[in-house]
């Protein structure tokens, strides 16, 4: 809730700030396009704002795991730690009330400590010590060094003066006292906002992790040989499905028959999600390449079937009869006209798969598989390692957005008359 | 025997709802070599229907059409066609559409290159030959639809409103330059237009025609087309007999669309 109304904070803040130092100057036409329904090209992302956007995201990542990539001050309260202390009141059998201080280490998990030393203090109770990580709890067996054990009645009373039973609690500056039903106090340091690292680490203990597994690699393989085993296998799965599915198109855009025989199978295939074929995929053959190779060929093939067949039918029957009357046969006008024309909408259709492609080779491999990006935040989540899993996570990201850019580059170079006709 | 000659051209469309529409009905014309005839008429009048039949893109329901002493069965090279627009291959840059016909004949560089690049001399695009055709502007792009099709070197040209989608400077260039090519090459061509004047100026032979069966409702021979080849449109449309003759078939074509109007409102009280 703090984060995303800090969010929203940040948001309001540099658009307003961005709006008053920068653009205050621009007053011109372009100043009346403001209002723009139904024309997104009059609209253009305003680059300032993307580049706010993603130091918002490291700011507030940082700043909620207390990285040290963020300025002291910007970090929310940590959790603490040092030395706590509170008070108890026991009582016993037979004896008056008699009243002691406890003290807890609170440590960084991770590191080494031992229990501070304490004087015992006067009284039949005495002063106790423990220690307790940062973010965990501890009981306190506060009666174990008291002249008057649990069989004397042993029993607590108050905690810092304020009464407490089995069951309730006290707070304290330091955290919170609990009682369990036995009567055993228990030590819940304050776990301030911040983020424990098995649940969200800081993004300088991701890129270290990503630096030693770059280094050292993972589960037997290199992260290069993960990456690269998931890359292959949506290369070599769109390849096979690119393969069958344009010569299929090209069928069923000029054949009446091939059209009326596939239009069911593709029409019924296509809004089958690929994530549902798995696990007949490996009934039928099993976890291996194999199965994850089918899968991918079976998730680009409708895609690039059906981008080539609306490549077909797509060209203009005037490029067409212009062809006939120019002189060009039928396999002259397949090979100049319909080819060519076909292009842009394949290669639309070919973005399209190579994301359906990466999408799903990462849930395949999440699935069952010995090398992979998925196979790796999978195995991560498992032991939680959850710096592993976001690099993870950050690394699918940053390739599927390569791969479409590629694409896109791909397009403007070999089809640069696309949407152009 | 040389020439086109329409024989008895019917064509008949069936409709999915069962009824269907006699697009042309009995239509003859003979077209000597050399010829430019130009076809106007309302919309629905047949004309296009008539350049698809004479194309071979359609085969006609009855009649036949003869070239040059054979019957047209299909699409062939030796009529050309120029479309209004959009029928340029833009994967292709200005000098590979125009070479498209040659090349698909199996011609080789040498011996159709300098033919082409003279065409592309002729209709002033020598400077664009490697441009790709979607950067040219509307104008150019038909400048490109002619050169190709002459490059073909076909008997007959046919042009379905080659200029109908250009703005009205750039129409009367055009103008000039069609009737340039025509009296430079002495090509037939049948050109179809829905601008009267462009009709007047352009056709020695002009053909109205009528809808509802598409018909030849009236034929002019016209003295324009010579008078403007190699000088100044717009003297010629100043020609006393400009301005009468627009206006006699102007007349003539406003009461075929009053009457089609007035069949429809009848049509619609009706139902």
């Amino acid at each position: 809730m703090i984060v995303f109304a800090l969010y929203i904070a940040i948001f309001v803040a540099s658009w307003l700030l961005v709006k008053l130092l920068v653009h205050r100057a621009l007053n011109d036409f372009t100043a009346r396009k403001t209002v723009t329904f139904g024309d997104e090209s009059a609209v253009r992302p305003s680059r300032i704002a993307s580049v706010v956007s993603i130091l918002t995201i490291f700011l507030l990542w940082g700043a909620f795991t207390g990285s040290t990539w963020v300025p002291k001050f910007l970090h929310a309260p940590g959790p603490f730690v040092g030395d706590a202390s509170f008070t108890y009141t026991a009582e016993a059998d037979g004896v008056e009330p008699d009243e002691a201080t406890v003290t807890v280490r609170v440590f960084p998990v991770g590191e080494e400590t031992e229990d501070p030393e304490v004087d015992p203090g006067d009284g039949w109770a005495k002063n106790d010590s423990a220690s307790v990580g940062a973010w965990r709890s501890g009981l306190v067996r506060v009666d174990q060094n008291d002249e008057h054990g649990r069989d004397e009645g042993h029993r607590v009373v108050a905690v810092n003066g304020q009464p407490i039973a089995p069951g309730g609690e006290v707070m304290t500056d330091y955290g919170r006292v609990g009682m369990s039903p036995k009567g055993t106090l228990n030590f819940e340091p304050a776990k301030g906002w911040q983020m424990e690292p098995i649940w969200l680490p800081a993004p300088e203990a991701v890129l270290a992790r990503l630096v030693e597994i770059s280094r050292d690699g993972y589960r037997d393989s290199t992260l290069w040989e993960h990456l690269g085993w998931s890359l292959f296998r949506v290369i070599a799965g769109f390849f096979f499905g690119a393969l069958i599915g344009i010569p299929l198109g090209y069928a069923m855009g000029l054949s009446d028959w091939f059209r009326g025989w596939f239009d069911p199978i593709v029409e019924f295939m296509r809004p089958v999600p690929p994530l549902a074929l798995i696990p007949l995929v490996i009934i039928w053959a099993g976890i291996g390449e194999t199965g994850k190779i089918i899968l991918l060929f079976l998730a680009a093939l409708w895609i690039m079937a059906i981008a080539a067949r609306s490549g077909v039918s797509g060209v203009k029957i005037s490029k067409v009869h212009a062809a006939y009357s120019l002189g060009a046969s039928k396999v002259q006008i397949l090979r100049h006209v319909i080819i060519p024309n076909s292009l842009p909408d394949i290669f639309t259709g070919a973005r399209v798969a190579m994301g359906v492609c990466w999408g799903t080779v990462v849930a395949a491999e999440l699935v069952a598989a010995e090398k992979g990006a998925g196979m790796m935040i999978m195995v991560a989540s498992k032991f939680q390692l959850t710096d592993i899993v976001i690099m993870g996570i950050i690394l699918i990201g940053v390739i599927g957005f390569g791969i479409d850019m590629l694409m896109r580059l791909a397009e403007r170079k070999l089809v640069p008359w696309k949407g152009r006709g | 025997m040389s020439g086109l000659s329409i024989q008895n051209l019917s064509m008949r469309f069936d409709l999915p709802n069962g009824s269907s529409v006699q697009a042309l009905k009995d239509v003859s014309l003979d077209l000597a070599e050399g010829e430019l005839l130009s076809v106007l008429g309302p919309s629905g009048c047949g004309k296009t229907t008539l350049l698809n039949i004479v194309a071979g893109f359609l085969a006609p329901t009855e009649g036949k059409i003869i070239l040059n002493g054979h019957e047209v069965r299909g699409p062939a090279a030796e009529r050309g066609m120029v479309f209004q627009q959009g029928a340029l291959f833009e994967w292709m840059n200005v000098r590979d559409n125009v070479s498209f016909g040659p090349r698909m004949a199996g011609k080789r560089e040498r011996d159709y290159g300098a033919n082409v690049d003279h065409l592309l001399e002729v209709v002033g695009l020598r400077d664009f030959k490697e441009k790709a055709v979607y950067e040219l502007s509307g104008g150019m792009q038909q400048r490109v639809a002619l050169a190709r099709c002459l490059a073909n070197d076909p008997d007959v040209i046919l042009m379905d409103e080659p200029l109908g989608a250009l703005d009205a400077l750039t129409r009367e260039k055009m103008q000039s330059l069609v009737l340039k090519l025509w009296k430079e090459t002495g090509k037939t061509i049948i050109l179809i237009t829905h601008s009267v004047e462009e009709a007047l100026l352009l056709g020695e032979r002009l053909l109205v025609m009528a809808p509802r069966p598409g018909r030849i409702h009236r034929e002019y021979r016209l003295p324009f087309a010579d008078l403007g080849a190699g000088q100044d449109l717009r003297a010629v449309k100043k020609h006393p007999d400009f301005a009468s003759t627009r206006e006699e078939i102007l007349g003539m074509i406003w009461d075929m669309e009053e009457e089609i109007m007035g069949r429809s409102e009848t049509a619609g009280a009706a139902s």
